[in-house]
Formats: C-alpha cells, sequence, structure tokens
C-alpha cells in the first residue's frame, strides 16, 4: 500500500517527481518543524521501525540530520560510516545489499561518491531507500530542504528567481535544486567560470552566467555552493585569490540582488572562498542556519512518506 | 583435439550463395573438397549431385563467406574466468564468425613472438573459429619503445596496435607508422585523446550533465584523429582508425581518403544501432569505449557506413564479468560482447534500408579482410572453406544467458533483431550446427 500522494517505494532523487508531490513533502515537513520546536519532539511513528545510515563518504551534517530525524520518529537508528575504497577492494557494493537485506531493515539512507550507485543499491534491497547525496548526480532532500526553506520565507518558489553560483559541474545539490525549482516554476540562473558550469546544462532549464553580478541582478534567492579544495589548485580554477574575487560572494555583488534577496549554503562553508564571512552571517540575509532546521524537518517527512509505502505496512511479515 | 578435416566432398545445395567480393546473389551451390572450396556457381550440380558426394541442402537460405571479425578481445591468456580463446570460438561460430583478430591487452601481453604463437597454437588446436593476433605497437603497450615488429609480423601477427589504449605519445605514433611501414604493417588505432577521456565515463552532453557523470567529449576522437592523419601523411604509413563513433570523426577519415591516404577505419553494431540513451537509469552493459554518442553521431555513422568512409564492421567483442559489470558506472569496466549479435545487427542495416543485403556482409566479410591481407571472406574456389549459412529474415530476441560466450555483458540485452545463423564451417568442417 503506498500513499497515493506519494506512490514511490524510494526517494533516489528530484528528477520523476512532480509538483503535487514536492508538496506533499514539504506541506508534512512543515509540521514537523512545530514538532521539532516543542518541547516534545518525538512521536512513535516509527516505533519498531530500523533506519541504517549508510554512509560511504565523510558526513557530520547530513548523517546527524537523518539521525535525528529517524529518532524524533521513534525508529532505531544505526549509523553505518564506510569508505568507498574498502568497498571496491573487497566487499562489492551488491554483497552490501545482500547483508543488510538479512538485517531486515526498514530504511536505508546512502550517501556514496559515485553516480547512480544508491539507485543500484536500491534495486537489490527490499527496503526503502533514501538518497543520502550519490556522486555528482543528486541529493533529493537537500533540494527539499532548500525548497522548505525558501517557501516559509519568501511564501512561495514559482516565480522566483533563484541563482545558483559556483562548482556546478561536481554539485549534486546543484542538479537537485534545478530539477525541484523547475518543477516548481521558480526561474533558475547558474553562475560560475566555465570550467565548473557542466555541458549542456542550459537543456535542464536553466541560464548561465559567467558574470556573477549580471547573474545576481535582480534575483529573490542566492543558494551559494561549496567548493572542494582539490578542485582549487589550478585544475578548474587557478588560486582562492581568483576565485574569490570574481565568484566569492560579498557585500558588493549581494548588491545586485533584490533588496530582500536570501543567501543560502548546503554547508559546511568556506568562509573566505566563496562566501564573504560578513555575508554569511548576516542574520537578515542568510538563510543558512535555518536550512539545518528545515533538514530535520524534511527528513523526517521523507521517512514517515516512504515508511507508509513499506510491504509489511499492514502489519504482515517480510 | 578438433574433428579432423573431412577428406571427402560436400555438396551445399540449394542455397542463395552470397559472395560480397564478386557481387554474386543468386540461386546455386557450392561444393566443398576437404578444407577448400571446390567449386562454386549458380550452374553448379543443376543436373543433381554425384553419388559419394555428401549433400547439405541449405534450403533455399543465404550461404555466405564466414565472418571475418578485425577486432575482439579474448581475455586468454590471463583473465580466463571473463572468457577464453575456447568460450570465444564457440561464440564466434555461434554468431558465424570464422575469423577473428585479437586484440594484444592480454596477460602477458602479445609483445612477443612466443604469445603470437601461443595464440594461434591454442586456437588451431580448439579447432572453432580462426584466431590471427594483433600484436602490441609498443612493449607492454606502454606506449613507449616500439615492440619486434619484423618478427612479430613473421611470427603472424597482423597488424599492431595499443589494443583499447591510444598510441598517445605524437613521436612514438610516427615512429610506429614509419617502421611499420617498413614491412608493409597495419596500425591499428584507438582514436581517443587520452587526457580528454580519462575519467569520463559516457559521451559529454546534456544526459552526462543530468546524470551527474564525468563525459568524454567527442572531440577527443576527432582531436587524435587530425593528429594522426597529419602524421600518416607525414610517413606514409598504412593506419586503421578502430571503432569510429563520432559524426566528426567519420568526417575526418572521409577528407583523408579523399585526399589519397593510405587510411581504414571500421566502427562496431553499437555505434550504429545504439545512441546515449542507452546509458539511462546508468546501465553498464552500455558503458563502451569509445562511449555511446548522440543521435546525431549515430546516423553520421550509418552515413559514413553507406557511402564507404567506414570500410569495415568489427564486432569489438569486450568481455567482462558479472562483477566488472555490476558497479557504480564511473567504476564499471568498459565494454560489452559482440561476437554473437555481430551477423544480426550488421543486418539491420539491410532490414532498414540503408544497405544492400551483399553490402552490409561486405562490411563483415571480405572488406575486413582485405584491410587485413587475410584470404578470407570469399566465396573462392581454391581458398579455405569458412562459410555461414543464415536466415536473413528469422528474428530473434537477443538473451545473453543463451551466449555461449563466458561473459554476458550484451548492449543489446533483450534487443529484438532478424538473422540467425544455421550453421557455421570452418575449414570445410561444420562447426555450429543449429539443427
Amino acid at each position: 500500500m503506498t500513499d497515493p500522494r506519494f506512490p514511490h517505494r524510494h526517494l533516489l532523487g528530484i528528477q520523476g517527481l512532480g509538483p503535487q508531490e514536492i508538496s506533499t513533502i514539504l506541506d508534512l515537513a512543515d509540521g514537523y518543524v512545530d514538532q521539532n520546536r516543542g518541547v516534545d519532539k518525538r512521536k512513535n511513528l516509527l516505533r519498531g521501525r530500523t533506519v541504517v545510515n549508510l554512509f560511504f563518504e565523510n558526513s557530520t551534517r547530513t548523517r546527524t540530520s537523518f539521525e535525528l530525524a529517524g529518532k524524533r520518529l521513534g525508529a532505531d537508528v544505526i549509523n553505518m560510516q564506510t569508505s568507498a575504497s574498502s568497498v571496491t577492494k573487497g566487499e562489492t557494493l551488491i554483497d552490501t545489499a545482500m547483508t543488510l537485506n538479512a538485517m531486515h531493515l526498514d530504511v536505508l539512507v546512502v550517501r556514496h561518491p559515485d553516480s547512480g550507485a544508491v539507485k543500484l543499491l536500491s534495486e537489490k534491497v527490499n527496503c526503502a531507500v533514501i538518497n543520502g547525496g550519490d556522486g555528482s548526480h543528486e541529493h533529493p532532500t537537500q533540494a527539499l530542504l532548500d525548497a522548505l526553506t525558501i517557501r516559509r520565507r519568501k511564501g512561495r518558489l514559482s516565480g522566483l528567481k533563484v541563482a545558483i553560483c559556483g562548482d556546478v559541474l561536481h554539485s549534486r545539490v546543484a542538479r537537485s535544486n534545478i530539477y525541484l525549482l523547475n518543477a516548481m516554476g521558480a526561474e533558475i540562473r547558474l553562475i560560475g567560470p566555465r570550467t565548473l558550469i557542466p555541458a549542456q546544462v542550459e537543456r535542464m532549464g536553466v541560464e548561465v552566467f559567467h558574470d556573477m553580478r549580471r547573474g545576481l541582478d535582480d534575483v529573490d534567492v542566492v543558494m551559494m555552493l561549496r567548493i572542494q579544495n582539490e578542485r582549487m589548485k589550478g585544475n578548474f580554477i587557478p588560486s582562492i585569490r581568483e576565485y574569490f574575487h570574481f565568484f566569492g560572494l560579498d557585500r558588493e555583488k549581494l548588491a545586485m540582488a533584490k533588496p530582500d534577496a536570501v543567501i543560502m549554503h548546503p554547508g559546511p562553508m568556506n568562509r573566505g572562498v566563496e562566501i564573504d564571512s560578513d555575508v554569511a552571517d548576516d542574520v537578515e540575509r542568510s538563510l543558512i542556519r535555518e536550512q539545518v532546521e528545515m533538514g530535520v524537518a524534511v527528513r523526517m517527512a521523507c521517512l514517515d512518506l516512504l515508511t507508509r509505502s513499506l510491504p509489511n505496512s499492514d502489519g504482515s511479515l517480510v | 583435439m578438433p574433428p579432423r578435416a573431412q577428406s571427402g566432398l560436400v555438396a551445399y545445395v540449394n542455397a542463395r550463395l552470397l559472395d560480397p567480393a564478386t557481387g554474386l546473389d543468386g540461386a546455386g551451390a557450392l561444393l566443398t573438397n576437404g578444407e577448400m572450396i571446390a567449386d562454386v556457381g549458380p550452374g553448379l550440380f543443376r543436373g543433381g549431385v554425384p553419388a559419394g558426394i555428401e549433400v547439405v541442402d541449405c534450403a533455399g537460405l543465404c550461404l555466405a563467406p564466414g565472418l571475418v571479425d578485425m577486432r575482439v578481445q579474448l581475455r586468454e591468456p590471463g583473465e580466463e574466468h571473463k572468457e577464453t580463446l575456447r568460450s570465444a570460438g564457440e561464440a564466434a561460430v555461434a554468431g558465424g564468425v570464422t575469423s577473428m583478430v585479437c586484440l594484444p591487452n592480454t596477460d602477458p601481453v602479445i609483445d612477443e613472438v612466443a604469445t603470437v604463437e601461443f595464440v594461434a597454437r591454442r586456437a588451431r588446436k580448439i579447432g572453432l573459429a580462426k584466431v590471427y593476433p594483433y600484436a602490441a605497437a609498443t612493449k607492454k603497450l606502454e606506449g613507449k619503445e616500439l615492440s619486434e615488429m619484423g618478427f612479430l609480423a613473421e611470427a603472424g601477427a597482423l597488424g599492431f596496435t595499443d589494443g583499447t589504449r591510444a598510441i598517445r605519445n605524437a613521436q612514438v605514433m610516427r615512429r610506429a607508422l614509419s617502421y611499420a611501414a617498413t614491412f608493409g604493417a597495419l596500425i591499428v588505432q584507438h582514436p581517443e585523446e587520452p587526457s580528454l577521456a580519462e575519467g569520463g565515463a559516457m559521451n559529454a552532453g546534456e544526459l552526462a550533465t543530468r546524470m551527474g557523470l564525468s563525459g568524454i567529449p567527442p572531440a577527443a576522437e576527432a582531436i587524435m584523429l587530425e593528429r594522426d592523419m597529419r602524421l600518416v601523411e607525414m610517413t606514409g604509413g598504412r593506419y586503421h582508425a578502430a571503432h569510429v563513433s563520432t559524426a566528426e570523426g567519420v568526417e575526418i577519415v572521409r577528407k583523408a581518403k579523399a585526399r589519397g591516404l593510405p587510411v581504414s577505419c571500421d566502427t562496431a553494431p553499437p555505434y550504429f544501432a545504439l545512441n546515449e540513451l542507452a546509458v539511462g537509469d546508468y546501465r553498464t552493459f552500455a558503458k563502451l569505449s569509445p562511449p555511446l554518442r548522440t543521435e546525431a553521431d549515430r546516423q553520421a555513422v550509418v552515413r559514413g557506413l553507406v557511402d564507404g568512409t567506414i570500410d569495415a564492421v568489427a564486432s569489438d567483442h569486450a568481455p567482462q564479468d558479472a562483477d566488472s559489470k555490476r558497479q557504480p558506472f564511473a567504476q564499471a569496466e568498459f565494454g560489452g560482447v559482440g561476437l554473437e549479435t555481430l551477423l544480426a545487427v550488421t543486418l539491420e542495416l539491410h532490414h532498414n534500408a540503408h544497405l544492400g543485403l551483399l553490402e552490409a556482409l561486405k562490411l563483415v566479410t571480405c572488406a575486413p579482410a582485405d584491410i587485413l591481407g587475410l584470404a578470407a571472406g570469399r566465396l573462392k574456389v581454391g581458398q579455405a572453406a569458412d562459410l555461414v549459412l543464415f536466415d536473413p529474415a528469422r528474428g530473434w530476441q537477443v538473451k545473453p544467458d543463451q551466449f555461449r560466450s563466458k561473459s554476458k555483458n550484451s548492449p543489446f540485452d533483450e534487443r529484438p533483431v532478424q538473422g540467425q545463423v544455421m550453421r557455421t564451417v570452418v575449414d570445410g568442417r561444420t562447426v555450429y550446427d543449429r539443427g
């Protein structure tokens, strides 16, 4: 039995979700925001359920967020941190799936450095799978929490001008946000040096800018992306200094955006690389802390919806 | 041990004879005497077959020269869990292939006379499809020092290549072409600029961007081909570009041929029958090298086949075991098996009205044989009786679990195709009979 408002077994990406389905998650998450702000943060909705966070990449924020989400819904949550390299050496991803199947999990949250790896795993396990980020492909819960953050501040997503700035090439956050914002009727701009903008990305329904000031002109939302240090050493961009000068968000460039434009960042931030501390910490403009709060609520909503569709949710044995 | 060669005479009667080399397409018969073709023609046995001759009734089906597959990877020695000379031999004859040319990327590498002889001897002993090796163009395929091309050619190497790696250093390529020309030998290139392909898993473009995969731009092929054309011009060496996959690549070869350069090229069935959409949903069986390209590229490859720019079709048989393919896309190995689908997919060019039946067959028989200097791929009196009997219209569905090949990684998995091999004959012996 799947919930007719969200008829999916897994959450592997935003691609393929319709606006109603996205709104369903966001509406449900809104309720969890209130619960999380109350004294009794715990619900027993997922009592007896086992949620495993299987992370093949280092992560503190996303893993903790999923852990909190699971616990606040009453599930047993286990964290498994594995390095992908040890997996490729010995145990294959498929073997891992077989092992997990034997443990009778209900929900598996997976992060993996390879695009498509979470989908591959989802084809082999019996439980519901949530993509916690796969390679440069998708990070659906990040896009959902970003959307919830924006919707709560701006009251809508449709018609907003959103700029996504920085390393789009390697960013799963950018891809999920592009799918989601397009589905919800926002206008999307990508800003970055040509080496960090992927081929033919304009066909995904975005406008590309290489001049940050022009790109930020009149936008409602500025989403900054994290830039990995290893990409700074002359491979994609010559230096941090030069990058910050042309593509780092500072007061001056931000002045091009609407006066009430908000700033977002998926974290962790590289202050002085892609974003000036002064801007990041501006309580009027920066929604970075709200994003973290919305993250827990959105992940609770996802766990809630997906466990409704589990094959044994009617009490039968699997 | 292989079955002994038949010393007697066998008459293949009631056949539709197809010989792309001569343009013969008509009802007739063929007579083999031991290992050789003794007679062939429309008038043969019109008055009946004399007593004492074994008769094979072809029931009106097509009798053609056995296929010559100019690019396969056989994995023996070194990776016998993926394929062996025997399993590849069985796959080959089931696909109507009677001669195949293997890449030197085995372990050890085929860069010494002893390895060339090992492969040839093993294949002879197995007695299925004939195997001819390419030897390494550079020692250990490292792209640095030239292999002993003279000795290797004498030992039977049909040409020189670094296999699935491009010969990247321009000076090394220049000398390889130049030195090979001393012996009239062919250099076969994997035309892909390695630095542009590095880390790439599929064709660069919208789909790779959406899938979050690193792309290999079509320019990687064009750049290597352009460079090589200049080196061919400089050295006069004979050059063959393997598996051309892009519109630009086809155009570069077209222009080089127009300028009279000693250049030939082939493509493989995936490049004229599939496009990059086949990798959708991270389907690793469609992860090939070069990668599947856009629909426009696919159409350009078809045009290249139609106008003769692309001389031949090779299976590009690249067996990979399940563990190598059941991986996240970026980590999965490249390649697909192709021996058992070569004929049927090539015949799509005919069924889709791009080529006549003889023209399509030519791409997998006399055309590759001519590039390689092999006396094969013809229905010619005095030549080895390497034959395929097939039903061009008979439909079937590609089911890799029924393949003879040890590996099942076909990019054509589940595809409905038309053209069924009924019988394969090598040196006069029936080595495959569908019954």
